[in-house]
């Protein structure tokens, strides 16, 4: 049985390593100075879809993104790793989404793309880390969803067997087909960009992303290539396309409003600075004795 | 109506801690309010084994959902149940664990009631807020307060216009307490037919196996944590030779995790576990953010250091200088010749 399988995939800002200009000195994000990155647990998730489509030969594994243009390339690196195809959602009127908005545009698009057997993402991205977006789409859809995957063991006879993560524990579970999974990280590593695959589709991209007036300092004038290679085009949707309501979109679809947003600061302490010294720590560990701190 | 619930999670019979923190934190959410604190359980075989683990917390009204099905957990059943009694209900405020179950189940329900979800918080509070498009100030809203963009910021969400305001919190980050109040404690039996549809059921648990903890980080008096500054899986294991003297626990940064010297479920931080120890030893840890999130309400912190600069000194009582293999050698052995 072949599968048509969707991937939720999100460009993040790499918030795991934050140097010290990532932080604007009135404490906002620069998000500039953060590098733009696949959400590592969508990489985990694409790694399922990919074997499953090696399992079940015929089937199909596309990329669903949302975010700007340049978010395409979110696309490409599936594209490079074995992914058929990818589709990004992209409009101002998806902006300033909460998990529920995204969730909505999502899931507009996934009935769009149509006759979904699995729809796998990440279970959470690193910029948010709500892990929201899964269970909420599958809800929009009225489908099952199996949350903190790390393997989905087999496909078959319209079922999917899935192991997943408990807190404390595991368990395998099994749901019918189509099915809503998100994947853990402690899933099996994506495999890496396939040298031919990357050839073919360097040059992969949605409209928006090329230049509207090509030179040197745009980009180079590639139409002709597009013109001959119709799989260098790259799907992008607007909220139009998808046939999606604006109101459930972006900043107006978002229940959750941010009302404040706050740099930490710690409140320093009066500490005691000691040396190593073999004085300095048995006095320490008398004062801590003596206050019945330890004992 | 307008009532704070907290959706308790099980265990077989067994209530589990977060639960009871988030009742804790529930009650004095409800008291601000001036309404009730509601809670609700699913499960199998329950009745008569959980109200007691439950109702202690200040709980005046308890829905106990007794059925087939029900244990272990799948989202589509404790969905139904939360949705079709909320739709009755209609709380202002719904509290779970940000624990699998709650990760999993509060999404659902927030998109399934179109109502606003915050992941992790770290502080609830109820307050004003002014939306000045609108021209419209809100009283008693549930500040929904929690670390972003890799525990980088601190960002404090509300869910103006939407009922239930939802949101989830870590174990270990609110502290539990029997209520000293009187409550009214309540407990009914509603029939689970009449909110779960039996299409509900078509994700089958094959096998459900959970081990008890290994250690009692959560709960430990001292805890010696260890980061990337330990050097090596053998300096680190020193740590542990610490932790047996002073009776105390090991746990460690994400850089610590990350290098194979410690178990994940002993990382302390944003991502990990939150700790309320005594003492708090830090050893080679430079103080991310993201890890004194997990830490910065101990009692007495100790930070081992080779770096006068690192961060976490900052919010340290006592500064060691010096490295991790001179000095944590020297504590074992001044602690073993002053207690004998």
């Amino acid at each position: 049985m072949s599968l048509k399988i969707v991937v939720l995939a999100k460009q993040v800002p790499d918030t795991r390593n934050v140097g010290k200009d990532a932080m604007t000195p009135e404490g906002t994000v620069n998000r500039a100075a953060l590098p733009a990155i696949f959400n590592p647990e969508d990489l985990n998730a694409l790694e399922q879809a990919l074997r499953l489509k090696e399992q079940h030969p015929g089937s199909t594994v596309g990329i669903l993104t949302m975010g700007p243009p340049r978010a395409g390339e979110i696309i490409r690196q599936g594209l490079y790793r074995g992914a058929d195809t990818g589709w990004l959602l992209t409009d101002r009127l998806f902006a300033g989404a909460d998990t529920l908005a995204t969730s909505y545009a999502l899931a507009t698009a996934i009935k769009k793309i149509g006759n979904v057997d699995l729809v796998i993402g990440g279970r959470q991205a690193i910029d948010g880390d709500t892990a929201q977006v899964g269970p909420q789409v599958a809800q929009k859809l009225g489908l099952n969803q199996v949350t903190y995957a790390e393997n989905i063991v087999k496909v078959e006879n319209g079922k999917a067997t899935i192991r997943r993560v408990i807190d404390g524990g595991a368990e395998t579970v099994e749901a019918p087909l189509p099915v809503v999974v998100t994947v853990n990280g402690s899933a099996a590593p994506c495999r890496p960009c396939n040298a031919k695959l990357v050839m073919k589709y360097k040059y992969a991209t949605c409209p928006l992303e090329r230049p509207a007036n090509p030179s040197e300092e745009a980009g180079p004038d590639r139409s002709e290539l597009y013109a001959t290679r119709p799989y260098l085009t790259l799907t992008q949707w607007s909220v139009a396309d998808v046939d999606g309501d604006p109101e459930q979109c972006g900043l107006a679809g978002s229940p959750t409003k941010v009302k404040a947003v706050q740099n930490i600061a710690f409140q320093a302490k009066e500490s005691k600075t000691l040396t190593a010294s073999d004085a300095d720590v048995e006095a320490l560990i008398k004062e801590l004795l003596n206050d019945k701190i330890i004992g | 109506m307008d009532n704070v619930f907290v959706y308790v999670e099980i265990e077989g019979t067994q209530v589990q801690e977060v639960s009871q923190e988030l009742l804790t934190k529930g009650r004095k959410l409800a008291n601000e309010l001036g309404v009730a604190l509601h809670a609700v359980v699913a499960g199998t075989d329950i009745r008569g084994k959980v109200e007691d683990q439950i109702l202690p917390y200040g709980v005046d009204k308890l829905f106990v959902f007794d059925g087939k099905g029900l244990f272990p957990y799948t989202s589509a059943p404790h969905t139904d149940i939360l949705v079709n009694l909320f739709k009755e209900e209609k709380p202002q405020i719904c509290l779970m664990g940000a624990t699998v179950i709650g990760r999993d189940l509060g999404p659902r329900v927030s998109s399934s009631l179109t109502s606003g979800l915050t992941a992790d918080c770290t502080q609830l509070e109820i307050g004003s807020y002014e939306d000045k498009k609108a021209g419209k100030t809100y009283e008693n809203l549930l500040y929904q307060i929690r670390p972003a963009f890799g525990g980088n910021i601190v960002a404090t969400i509300v869910n103006p216009d939407h009922r239930p305001q939802m949101a989830t919190v870590r174990s270990g980050v609110m502290q539990k307490a029997v209520y000293e109040g009187t409550c009214a404690k309540e407990v009914v039996y509603p029939e689970v037919s009449k909110y779960v549809s039996p299409e509900a059921f078509v994700v089958k648990v094959l096998d459900h196996h959970v081990e008890k903890a290994k250690h009692n980080l959560k709960g430990a008096p001292i805890v010696i944590a260890g980061g990337y500054g330990m050097g090596s899986k053998e300096n680190f294991d020193m740590l542990f030779d610490l932790a047996k003297v002073l009776h105390g626990e090991v746990g460690g940064s994400r850089a610590a995790v990350d290098a194979g010297w410690l178990d994940h479920d002993r990382q302390i931080g944003q991502t990990g576990v939150t700790v309320h120890p005594k003492v708090y030893i830090a050893c080679g840890i430079s103080g991310q953010i993201q890890h004194i999130a997990g830490m910065q309400d101990s009692g007495i912190i100790i930070s081992v250091n080779n770096d006068p600069d690192a961060p976490i000194n900052k919010i340290a009582d006592y500064v060691i200088i010096g490295t991790v293999e001179e000095v944590v050698p020297k504590l074992i052995k001044y602690y073993k010749q002053n207690t004998k």
